[in-house]
């Protein structure tokens, strides 16, 4: 246990404390006790800079279960490093703006603070993690407190409705991911991330290599909301604000990032890892910033806007893993796109952060989100505007902002595709950068519409429930910081390219021997990239400007095949499908189950018979017949078989009696004088008791024969034929001489006794009798209970 | 014999199948005892029938093996014990519920 392990764990030490803290300290704001702790983590994962910028790591373990390989092993490298600090980082800025946002006397803070602190441990658990299967427990857990902080205002449908959602597309993420650990687990025998990444030459060929690669892509894409599971993610926004700006913009949905670029040196060399997560991502790019365009509340927006820029640093690290198949490595050419992702990484957390908290100010001093009811705000929150622009031309790609320097890059990376003749990329490779572009264009159209159509245009104050006003200066220094960060990045790139972006792509595409230098260059010239940007900004401007002209496109997409339809109606599908199959099979009749039971008896065993040849017809050991045995035989099948057509129950139990007193006298023949006996004496009393339970029986109408069912005939049948056959079988069979012998020879020497039989029931094999003395016992004291006891029940029922 | 045996047991455990499937209750019973013949006489069957005297030692050797018979007492008593009981259990339901056909004992509302 170290001091990296204790940063893990530390938030989940805090979760315990923050319900006491909360009942002890009602007077202060919950918040304040959680948040030094983000802030003294991110200030120690800070230290590790000086470690990590050399491109070294430092590696902790200790064992948790070493009989199945699974060590918590925390492993700190770039990639690791770049996230515990988002994470810690942005998850102070956020307790810090939810201090402001939650009130205090309304909102039940001991929850949330609770749920917020285990997403954060479980966060820096899946970041830090060497070890897949402690890496795998981390990655639940996050999924599952987000499932808790979307539902985090239960009584409302809509929360409970996205929470459920998010849960289910995650988590069947998440157990796939779980059976490509598994995979990794069977081809390499280790859990550990760094030794599979050694042996990544060797599986490349393994016929498991393609299913473990699909699974855990399938584990990122359903974390980080890629088409066409990117459909949890607007529906998460009933989520708090914070929440909102933590998980669903920041953190927990660049966890399936995280893993892909974790996995990269594993999987990288495949051409369906290059083609799936570049396909994918842009797919996602294209169709979230598509869908974005419409939605008509902010968080919507946004929530599509995250969408569609995971899918562009999704389809970066699809496009930088192709630099892998060229020798030019070592210039950078190719693994520009890789620098973009990282890059992009970081810019999006700040100025996504800083958009999903200026939306929730606009929300919390206006009382909506919708941009219909919104409009002219920007004279009574001066500063929130200003927070909005830098974020919103960030996003949308303009200088001088950081996300014109990662646009650009993107561009560059996209470009570079075209030159790329691996993989049919020079038949398909111009779908990239045309699609990036197109992708660009309603980039900036939403990003221009969360603007302007909040902070100008007509105010409109009948459509709002309060009187705007700027926002207390405790909510808004996240988003000021946040923003800040966006301009000094923006105007500074490289004070995080060597401390942060270097090392994290080290990490993803190790070169041996080899140094990354990304050096971000504010201006690169007259490149085709600029002017790529410079007609985003023209179509761009065009296209904002006559918005309500050609909105109408929307409308020709039919709802019916919107992917959220498919999910509904896949739920509802699956449950009234169970629900039906269920009601037709258990149909609650005790007939129906019996057909079941005997159908499944004779199938089974009578192919298992005939499959195995164990059928076998041997007449060699039997014993001889007479004529008596014969007329015994005919009584006891004709008796049995004459109650199936008799119409009066009497006779049916006379018959029966018949049926007794026969196997009673084929004991008698048999040599079984005390079988003989019992027999006798219990078929007389079973007869007396079954005459009993006749003369309380109803009083019988419909007194006839049982109605001929031929079902019912195949199937008995059936079990007759099965009974029979393997009776012949097992008998033509013996393999071995009975033990009898033993009790033969030791009856008198040992037990002093000359009744064999007696002699086996009361001292070779006593244990039976007493049990069975037991049983009878019970059956009479249940006798006695049914018939005394009268608890009300049934009246009760009765009366019902 | 054997085989004649083993061709009554099989008569026997058909009819009782062909009984236990039906509405009745009583029938159903009268179906599990006729059941617990067959299975009694099959043990019986199996251990081979016939091959000496009765197993008391006074009598001339070799004798019928006497483990079968040992298990069949037991299962008789058994099965004795558990038809009691079913019976009276099928009166029981007879009296508090009013019915013994099994298409109506399907529980009560809101409980399926």
């Amino acid at each position: 246990m170290s001091l990296l392990h204790l940063a893990i764990i530390s938030p989940f030490l805090l979760a315990i404390l923050v319900p006491i803290v909360y009942k002890l300290f009602k007077q202060i704001h919950t918040g304040w006790f959680v948040l030094p702790l983000p802030i003294l983590l991110f200030s120690y994962f800070i230290s590790y800079l000086s470690i990590t910028s050399n491109q070294q790591s430092v590696t902790n373990s200790f064992s948790w279960i070493p009989s199945l390989g699974i060590d918590f092993t925390a492993k700190i490298d770039g990639l690791g490093l770049l996230f515990a600090l988002l994470i810690t980082g942005i998850g102070a800025l956020v307790v810090l703006y939810s201090i402001y946002y939650l009130d205090k006397k309304k909102e039940k803070l001991n929850n949330f603070y609770v749920y917020l602190l285990l997403f954060m441990g479980a966060m820096l658990g899946v970041v830090l993690s060497d070890n897949l299967i402690v890496l795998y427990t981390f990655w639940e857990l996050t999924s599952f407190s987000s499932f808790l902080l979307i539902g985090y205002w239960y009584h409302r449908e809509k929360s409970r409705y996205g929470a459920q959602k998010s849960m289910i597309i995650t988590v069947f993420g998440g157990l796939s991911m779980l059976g490509g650990i598994i995979l990794l687990y069977l081809m390499t025998g280790t859990f550990s991330i760094s030794e599979i990444i050694a042996q990544s030459d060797e599986i490349f060929s393994h016929s498991l290599f393609v299913p473990a690669l699909l699974c855990i892509l399938l584990g990122a894409f359903t974390k980080s909301a890629q088409f066409p599971f990117h459909i949890w993610l607007p529906d998460a926004m009933e989520a708090p604000t914070p929440v909102s700006a933590y998980l669903h913009s920041a953190t927990m949905v660049k966890a399936g990032i995280y893993l892909i670029a974790r996995m990269s040196p594993v999987f990288a060399e495949h051409s369906l890892w290059l083609w799936l997560i570049a396909g994918f991502g842009i797919t996602t790019l294209f169709w979230g910033s598509f869908s974005a365009v419409k939605q008509t509340d902010l968080k919507a927006i946004l929530a599509f806007s995250t969408v569609s820029q995971l899918g562009m640093i999704m389809s970066l690290l699809g496009i930088g893993a192709a630099a892998l198949h060229f020798e030019t490595v070592e210039d950078g050419y190719f693994t520009v796109a890789t620098t973009a992702a990282v890059f992009h990484l970081i810019n999006h957390a700040t100025f996504k952060g800083s958009l999903f908290m200026v939306a929730g100010i606009v929300d919390h001093e206006t009382g909506t989100r919708d941009i219909r009811k919104l409009g002219g705000l920007m004279n009574f929150m001066p500063i929130t505007f200003t927070l909005a622009i830098i974020g919103t031309f960030a996003m949308a790609g303009l200088p001088p902002f950081n996300g014109f320097l990662s646009k650009e890059m993107f561009f560059t990376g996209m470009v570079r595709v075209l030159e790329m003749d691996i993989f049919n990329l020079d038949t398909w490779g111009f779908l990239f950068p045309v699609l990036a572009w197109v992708a660009s264009v309603f980039t900036f159209i939403y990003s221009m519409i969360i603007v302007f159509k909040t902070f100008t245009g007509k105010f409109q104050p009948e459509q709002l429930e309060k009187k705007p006003h700027e926002a207390p200066i405790g909510m808004l220094i996240s988003p000021i910081i946040l923003a800040s960060l966006v301009i000094i990045i923006g105007f500074f790139p490289n004070i995080i390219s060597n401390t942060l972006i270097s090392p994290a792509q080290a990490a993803i595409m190790p070169a041996e021997g080899y140094v990354y230098d990304t050096h971000i260059s504010f201006w690169h010239g007259f490149t085709p990239e600029l002017f790529m940007t410079l007609g985003v900004i023209t179509l761009g401007i065009l296209l904002f400007a006559t918005l309500p002209k050609w909105k109408g496109v929307y409308g020709l997409f039919p709802e019916k095949l919107a992917l959220n339809r498919f999910y509904d109606s896949g739920l509802s599908g699956i449950q009234q499908g169970a629900h039906g199959f269920t009601r037709w099979y258990m149909n609650g009749s005790i007939r129906n189950y019996l057909v079941y039971i005997f159908t499944f008896f004779i199938v089974i065993l009578l192919s298992t018979l005939f499959i195995k040849n164990a059928f076998k017809f041997d007449a060699s050991n039997v014993s001889a017949i007479k004529f008596s045995e014969i007329v015994l035989a005919l009584v006891i099948a004709v008796a049995s078989i004459t109650i199936l057509f008799v119409k009066s129950r009497l006779t049916s139990i006379i018959l029966l009696g018949a049926v007794g007193y026969t196997v009673a006298l084929f004991f008698v023949i048999f040599r079984a004088p005390d079988l003989a006996l019992t027999q006798l004496v219990i078929e007389t009393i079973s007869v007396a008791l079954f005459l009993l339970c006749f003369y309380h029986l109803p009083q019988i109408k419909d007194e006839e024969r049982m109605p001929f069912k031929a079902t019912n005939a195949v199937i008995s049948i059936g079990v007759g034929l099965v009974v029979t056959l393997i009776a012949f079988s097992a008998h033509s069979n013996k393999l071995f001489d009975s033990i009898s012998q033993y009790y033969i020879e030791n009856t008198y020497e040992k037990a002093a006794g000359k009744n064999m039989v007696n002699v086996i029931l009361v001292d070779f094999r006593g244990f039976d009798t007493m049990f069975e003395i037991t049983v009878l016992a019970i059956a009479a004291l249940g006798i006695f209970g049914m018939i005394k006891l009268r608890l009300g029940g049934g009246k009760k029922n009765e009366n019902k | 014999m054997e085989i004649v045996m083993s061709v009554v047991v099989g008569i026997l455990f058909m009819s009782a199948t062909y009984l236990m499937l039906s509405k009745s209750l009583l029938r159903i019973i009268v179906g599990t005892a006729i059941l617990s013949h067959g299975a009694h006489l099959l043990i019986l069957t199996m251990g081979g029938l016939k091959k000496g005297a009765a197993p008391l030692l006074g009598e001339n050797g070799p004798y019928t093996d006497p483990l079968p018979q040992a298990l069949i007492l037991t299962a008789i008593v058994i099965a004795f014990g558990v038809t009691a009981f079913f019976l009276v259990l099928a009166y029981r339901a007879y009296q508090e519920l009013g019915t013994d056909n099994m298409d109506k004992l399907r529980g009560t509302e809101g409980n399926d």
